[in-house]
């Protein structure tokens, strides 16, 4: 079951949270880096790595290592967005690669939300190898809101707990 | 199991073919850290990895049987998370549900104990060069 979320910091800061957010776990892994950010948008760096390729046969980033660049550059855009840190699960996330990145790049993954409802908010995105006029993939997504965001508070009557439970999906918390 | 041979990336994650069913491989990764988002949960980007490695590996199985060499380039994507993946073994199967000369339209569905209730599922465009 999920907890409801400690006391919200005064404002969500991507710079911050990445030092957090990517030292451990899959981001960990794939060793994403912050590098920049704005009001509503994120931008972040999927490092070029001998063992994320596609192919054996050329030096090119597999396009899963991608998904989650911007699966995670979506999730900081969204509490960019919301100026706190509310945990979201990924409803549907659509990638459409225009062309493999170059080979031995890294990969920036570029994404905004553009809108937030009540348990909703909504990203698009570009990953890029450098020049975001040409770029390797443009995604875009879904998310939903798990467990309550504090400016909610007053929302939380009987009638909201019970849309919040019917809402569920995807948050495992069955 | 079988001569497919996984891409760097899927054996870096820890995916390995768990299974080869009426010709299809399922594909399967462990729980860890690798694939860990927020805790005890599969990171949607790691369970996006995983559906996709499926579709590869569905296609590629298949075009061997049919005597057919290609190189696969995607042109999309898409995943509907259904239900958070937990701190267990996730698997994976693809479906071809066209093949054409130069795309193919791949259905693939992720679960975990309980293959009816599938945890995330994608459709992805692959052209073929």
């Amino acid at each position: 079951m999920s907890k409801d979320p400690p006391p919200a910091p005064p404002r969500f800061d991507a710079r911050e949270a990445s030092k957090f957010l990517f030292r451990a776990g899959h981001t960990g892994w794939l060793g994403l880096k912050f590098l920049d950010q704005g009001e509503n948008w994120v931008e972040l760096e999927l490092p070029w790595r001998e063992d994320l390729l596609g192919e054996d046969e050329n030096a090119v980033l597999a396009s899963g290592p991608i998904v989650s660049l911007m699966d995670m550059a979506s999730g900081i855009a969204i509490w960019q967005t919301h100026k706190t840190f509310t945990p979201v699960a990924t409803l549907d996330l659509r990638v459409d690669y225009q062309r493999p990145a170059k080979e031995r790049s890294s990969v920036r993954g570029r994404v905004e939300c553009y809108r937030t409802t009540r348990s909703a908010a909504f990203v698009r995105g570009i990953a890029h190898d450098g020049d975001i006029d040409d770029p390797v993939a443009h995604i875009a997504g879904v998310f939903m809101t798990i467990g309550m965001d504090p400016r909610q508070k007053k929302m939380r009557s009987k009638e909201m707990a019970g849309k919040e439970m019917a809402s569920e999906a995807g948050t495992g918390d069955e | 199991m079988s001569d497919l041979q996984l891409p760097a990336y899927a054996r870096a994650l820890g995916i390995t073919v768990h299974a080869i069913e009426d010709g299809t491989p399922v594909l399967t990764v462990e729980f860890g850290r690798n694939v860990e988002g927020r805790p005890q949960h599969y990171h949607g980007g790691a369970t996006a990895g995983l559906l996709e490695n499926a579709g590869y590996a569905a296609l590629r199985t298949r075009l061997v049987e049919e005597g057919r060499e290609a190189q696969l380039k995607p042109v999309n994507i898409t995943v509907q998370y259904l239900s958070a993946g937990k701190s267990q073994p996730s698997f994976a199967k693809g479906r071809i549900t066209r093949l054409g000369r130069r795309n193919a339209n791949i259905t693939v569905e992720a679960w975990q104990t309980d293959r009816d209730r599938p945890i995330a599922t994608a459709i992805m465009n692959i052209l073929m060069a």
